[in-house]
């Protein structure tokens, strides 16, 4: 932006103060959590911001061993990974025939699925509470998976058809033409040129599968197979004040997307701008 | 053009479970608002009295929509002015400005659970960072319960939905603000504009779209708000922070008011269409611009 070329000193300043201020009220909060993760109850009272003595695992090891997150951990990447394959799966298949229907066909399916981002899932958890508890599938990975996927589709479906449907119609006739079946020319034309909008769409949903507390609390209450939200939220009852105990569990609980996020900074950008936008 | 019949197979499963476990209880639950039921026994017919003691007898419904209002109207204000200031700042992509975007977007990718516990301690009485940071620099007096405060509560927690969220609006109005020519800003200059002349009359205006778009979602994100609360006041202190989503879950989970929840998120739902219908007036309007 040329507005800023030539800028006067004092709104330079004013200008970089204002990042640091906002980079400063990220920063200290996320690592007066991760420093304290290190330290016992009685240190963090008596030193609640400074560096710990020795950075002691013990925390860590609690979670791990006494609390074994390890089997929470396991169920958050159990539901988090098949819940996107199914989605992405589902989602692809029905942003497919929306592509290729003509007419009112595509338009009944597309409105069903953009109605669908219209109904936050708060409004309707006493309903989908007591579908899941006819079934008999409340306190199930099954059932919980089965929600989830139904919940979280409707984005991944809006975003795949609007992508879709900016690609050229030709290619997919001339490859009718030449015979290929539409499952052909789904696997091997559609899919491969939509994968940076279904990679979007995985990014997005794997945050959002992820971090998710209301259906886990809604659907599970057995130990066995809590999510690591619901074990956090468990944990907070437990331990009450222990808050450094509590933190190491919420830096297990954020290590995955963290990591994830700092090696594919970008696509999480696009990813969660582009969910947020259509969402 | 050609389709062929097995289109039909490739709608049948995404189908099939979105039916059975969204459509489907959508509907349903409009059928649930009219009954009795506990969760557990069998339902009974009670016909519109859910809606009349909703609209007539319930007070804590209408504290809990107030209270969603002051949170959203808090929310939308912030989110949105802060994240048009940082995004203008940091608006060309140099190494510096990337990597605060990249600085201020993270905790979106945090849970909401995570940001309470985060946010919880900071805001903790006794060994809270904010209370104890106060004191330090001899300015006790400012030191706040602030969860604990039923007039305090609902601002603090949407101070922490705004520090969570602020970043990710950044990069939605850096997009938009990324796609003005930079031809303008040089007539705009030739023409003798100043900084703030440019940008009310190239910049605003073109903004706008991304504007809306900020808006529409943070007023949509605010309004459905639930862990966070959850987490950090559970509704309380005196149903201060008690939202509609937080309050629809303890008419079901606590006092087992199934079907009276049913027609509390009926209620919920009605508000939630006003708001995007008003919001496509908006959209249209902008349009016009």
């Amino acid at each position: 932006m040329n507005q800023l070329k030539q800028e006067p000193a004092a709104l330079k300043l004013t200008r970089k103060l204002a990042i640091v201020l906002f980079a400063l009220l990220i920063l200290v909060p996320v690592s007066i959590v991760v420093l304290a993760s290190f330290k016992q109850m009685t240190e963090l009272f008596m030193n609640p911001l400074g560096w710990p003595k020795t950075f002691s695992w013990s925390n860590y090891q609690e979670m791990f061993f006494e609390q074994s997150i390890g089997k929470y951990f396991m169920n958050s990447v159990i539901v988090t990974s098949t819940t996107i394959v199914g989605i992405l799966f589902f989602s692809s298949l029905l942003a497919y025939a929306i592509f290729r229907f003509s007419g009112w066909k595509s338009a009944v399916l597309y409105g069903l699925f953009a109605a669908g981002m219209m109904v936050p899932p708060q409004v309707n958890m006493i309903p989908i509470y007591s579908v899941v508890s006819d079934l008999n599938l409340t306190n199930s990975l099954t059932g919980l998976i089965a929600v989830s996927i139904s919940i979280f589709m409707p984005v991944s479906v809006f975003i795949l058809a609007g992508f879709m449907n900016s690609l050229s119609r030709e290619m997919v006739e001339a490859a009718a033409i030449d015979g290929a079946s539409e499952w052909r020319t789904y696997l091997r034309i559609i899919l491969p040129i939509s994968m940076p909008s279904i990679s979007a769409s995985a990014i997005f949903l794997s945050v959002m599968v992820w971090n998710d507390l209301l259906f886990p609390l809604l659907l599970i209450n057995s130990n066995e197979i809590k999510t690591l939200p619901l074990a956090l939220l468990q944990f907070q009852g437990e331990f009450m004040t222990n808050f450094p105990m509590i933190f190491a569990g919420v830096i297990i609980a954020s290590a995955p997307m963290v990591f994830a996020y700092v090696l594919l900074q970008r696509f999480f950008v696009e990813g969660v701008t582009a969910g947020s936008v259509k969402g | 053009m050609r389709q062929s019949k097995s289109l039909y197979l490739f709608i049948i499963p995404g189908l099939f479970f979105y039916l059975l476990f969204f459509v489907y209880p959508t509907i349903n639950g409009l059928i649930l608002s009219f009954t009795e039921w506990n969760g557990f026994s069998a339902k009974h017919w009670v016909g519109l009295d859910n809606y009349k003691k909703m609209l007539l007898e319930d007070d804590i419904f209408f504290k809990a929509l107030t209270n969603n209002l002051k949170f959203m109207l808090y929310v939308v204000v912030f989110q949105t002015g802060l994240s048009l200031v940082f995004s203008i700042l940091l608006v060309k992509n140099s190494k510096s400005n990337i990597f605060f975007r990249a600085l201020f977007f993270f905790p979106t990718i945090l849970s909401s659970i995570s940001v309470a516990f985060i946010w919880g301690f900071m805001y903790n009485p006794n060994l809270g960072v904010i209370n104890t940071a106060l004191g330090s620099m001899g300015l006790e007096v400012l030191a706040q319960n602030w969860l604990g405060n039923p007039h305090l509560a609902i601002y603090s927690i949407a101070f922490v939905q705004v520090w969570a969220h602020t970043g990710q609006m950044v990069v939605i109005f850096v997009a938009g603000l990324q796609s003005i020519p930079e031809e303008l800003y040089e007539a705009a200059h030739l023409d003798g504009a100043n900084r703030w002349q440019a940008f009310k009359n190239v910049t605003w205006p073109l903004v706008a779209p991304a504007a809306t778009i900020v808006v529409a979602y943070t007023t949509i994100q605010s309004f459905k708000a639930f862990d966070l609360i959850f987490a950090l006041t559970g509704g309380g202190p005196v149903y201060s922070t008690e939202i509609l989503s937080t309050y629809i879950y303890h008419t079901a989970f606590q006092s087992s008011e199934f079907g009276y929840a049913a027609a509390q998120s009926m209620g919920f739902m009605v508000i939630i269409a006003l708001i995007t219908l008003a919001q496509f007036k908006l959209l249209r309007g902008n349009r016009a611009l």
